[in-house]
């Protein structure tokens, strides 16, 4: 996966609740076996008409949202089904970032493995971003190593996250070969439990 | 000796290594695998040219993408491709595989429990959020994303921040004619899509342990839609007389052994959990979802509310576009509400006592005209059982569509799918906008529920529908 540090980016408010994955990537579009190519089905069911055309009232179909990369939602954003086409097809769009109040578990573990940065900031925090970035190229800066979100107008919020999953995402880490590191343990483990090893 | 819980004495088991700074590594005792999150999975192993770690531990079926009727015609040929990718993955890295053909196929979290593969005290994933459901027998199991996937095939072992414990007592007895399914709807209605987040659930209480297993697997099953990405139920005597006799139970002696094992997992006499939230089991009415996620339901005698009665402005912004999304006006009764398709089915409503209860109902009626109704049995073995029954009669009887097994209309991956604007009783997990079909609209029921919606072609308290009879 690719590391990421500093960010800075267009935010695209999404201003809802309990978002779940059935809308982040509808199941139609679970049947591929590629990782790839997921981010024109993002949201499809949102963003597409019956007939396939653009909705333009949705935001995401707002001009001047086209290229951003940092998503902002409202509470409990991942909810639903452990689809890993969820991630995919928000990266695969664009979204480096993800701002958000709280995020579903399994959404949240998908996320970090694929690079994506889920940051968690306070409700009133999101509040704040979600009216600003209703501004025509609204964009944040993101520091991760700092722990720190910013825009040009004096806003300042920090957010924590795990420093296991800090380290993974300022690394870039593919996560079995740091595991396989730990071989040695698991062999042990398996010797005591199942009396055998198994590499 | 400190008090545990069952979720603290499964973790402390499978602790691989723990180091400060880090969650700890913890080994897993069954990898459930199907067609729909698993195929990068491999591709990935390829790549690194890595292998499967534990063959004899994962165990893979397909469910997601099969068809219910005339199983061998895959018209799609995207999901063709799907299964037959996951036989070339499973022959290639020597895994064990029910595949269309094969008498064990079904639900993934179906034929878990009943091949006796699912157990007291393992730590079971799968990349399917509904892996919850093996928490029925004591077991830790959770969903897992793709990624995590191939990092079980690699190494058997997955990171894990140990997670906070929730207790949700369920206090009291069921009333007459109230089923599993509606403690869940309400426990989940009480506390939200979000009250286990972050947390592992172990429901307890007088109702909980009165249940039989299948009704212990409906509640475990929907522990995601509160949140949780696992949820238990301590193992007892009715777990380990489930487990007794089935293939991939340990047998004889062995299994008297194992017995005793799993019944000391059980949550110690006054283990503390960080947080606990109580029902009463006796209040609880059958329930329906009127709105786009599980907690937006009640009781049956309830109304549609109105998005003016809640506090927060964002629940009442996401109250208004539910009713928009569902056609509903704020204040109409949940009865008056009409059904155009019942969907009998899904992990966590298909199994042989669920479809016994629903076809109770159905026996010596018809289904109204204008409705659709399917019943799609869990596991081909659980089909197989319900025929030797009589059950497909009787529902045929009354007019329900009698299919084989798998997903189906729970995510409309296949071709069971309901049509936008169209309404369904459904005895599913999720009523997400769009789930059942683009533009289709999911109430979620019991299997009870869903076959009085059928015959009476609305909702219907499925209590008055028995007293009639
Ligand atoms: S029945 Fe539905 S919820 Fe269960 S595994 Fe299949 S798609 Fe998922």
């Amino acid at each position: 996966m690719q590391p990421i540090n500093q960010f800075t980016g267009v935010v695209c408010p999404l201003n809802r609740t309990n978002i779940d994955t059935d809308q982040i990537i509808p199941k139609q579009f679970l049947k591929r076996i590629e990782r790839q190519g997921f981010g024109q089905f993002v949201f499809y069911n949102w963003r597409f008409d019956d007939d396939g055309n653009k909705r333009e009232d949705f935001i995401m179909n707002q001009p001047q949202y086209e290229g951003a990369e940092i998503l902002v939602a409202g509470e409990n954003f991942g909810c639903g089904s452990s689809r890993e086409h969820a991630p995919w097809a928000l990266l695969d769009y664009g979204f480096r970032i993800i701002i958000a109040p709280s995020y579903a578990d399994i959404f949240y573990n998908n996320s970090v493995k694929n690079g994506i940065l889920a940051l968690k900031l306070t409700e009133e925090e999101v509040a704040v971003i979600m009216e600003r970035s209703k501004e025509e190229g609204y964009r944040l800066h993101v520091d991760l190593e700092e722990q720190s979100v910013k825009d040009e107008n004096g806003f300042v919020a920090h957010f924590d996250i795990d420093p296991y999953w800090k380290k993974m995402l300022l690394n870039g880490w593919d996560e079995i070969s740091v595991t396989l590191t730990e071989e040695d343990y698991i062999r042990q483990y398996e010797e005591k439990v199942y009396g055998q090893q198994y590499s | 000796m400190t008090k545990k819980t069952v979720i603290e004495k499964i973790w402390e088991n499978h602790v691989v290594n723990r180091a400060e700074g880090k969650p700890d590594l913890l080994y897993i005792d069954l990898h459930l695998v199907h067609e729909v999150t698993s195929p990068q999975a491999f591709e990935g192993l390829r790549i690194s040219e890595r292998r499967v770690r534990r063959p004899d531990l994962t165990y893979a079926t397909m469910d997601h993408n099969v068809p219910t009727i005339d199983r061998h015609i895959i018209n799609d040929q995207v999901s063709k491709k799907q299964i037959e990718t996951l036989e070339q993955n499973c022959r290639e890295f020597g895994i064990e595989l029910a595949d269309i053909d094969h008498p064990d196929q079904g639900i993934v979290h179906v034929i878990g429990p009943q091949l006796g593969l699912t157990q007291p005290g393992k730590t079971i994933v799968c990349g399917d959020s509904h892996t919850s459901t093996h928490g029925a027998f004591g077991a830790l199991a959770f969903g897992i994303g793709t990624s995590e996937v191939e990092h079980v095939l690699a190494t058997q072992t997955i990171w894990q921040q140990r997670p906070k414990t929730l207790q949700i007592k369920v206090n009291g007895k069921l009333g007459f004619g109230v089923q599993s399914k509606d403690i869940i709807l309400a426990i989940i209605a009480k506390f939200g899509v979000n009250a286990g987040s972050g947390y592992v659930m172990e429901y307890t209480g007088e109702a909980i342990r009165s249940l039989t297993m299948e009704q212990r697997m409906t509640i475990c099953n929907m522990s995601i839609e509160a949140g949780a990405r696992a949820g238990l139920v301590s193992p007892d005597e009715t777990t380990v007389e489930y487990l007794r006799g089935r293939r991939y139970a340990p047998q004889g002696e062995e299994f008297e052994a194992a017995a005793a094992k799993w019944l000391a997992l059980a949550t110690d006499e006054g283990a503390e959990y960080d947080k606990t939230l109580e029902i009463d089991a006796t209040e609880i009415e059958p329930q329906m979802t009127w709105g786009t996620n599980p907690s937006m339901g009640s009781g049956i005698s309830g109304t549609v509310p109105s998005p003016d009665q809640f506090e927060r402005e964002a629940d009442k912004e996401s109250v208004r576009l539910a009713l928009d999304y569902m056609g509903l006006e704020a204040g109409t009764k949940l009865t008056d509400i009409p059904v155009d398709f019942v969907f009998i089915g899904s992990c966590t409503n298909s199994r042989l006592s669920d479809l016994r209860a629903a076809a109770e109902v159905a026996k010596g009626r018809k289904v109204k005209d204008n409705v659709t109704a399917i019943v799609v049995p869990g596991s081909q073995t659980v089909k197989q059982q319900a025929e030797a029954e009589g059950i497909d009669k009787v529902f045929m009887e009354a007019g329900f569509e009698w299919r084989d097994s798998g997903c189906s209309m729970c995510l409309a991956m296949n071709d069971d799918i309901v049509p936008a604007g169209k309404r369904c009783a459904s005895t599913s997990n999720r009523n997400f906008e769009g789930r059942q079909g683009n533009g289709a609209r999911t109430h979620l029921v019991s299997p009870t529920m869903a076959a009085a919606a059928a015959v009476t072609g609305h909702f219907t308290d499925v209590r008055q529908l028995s007293s009639v009879n």
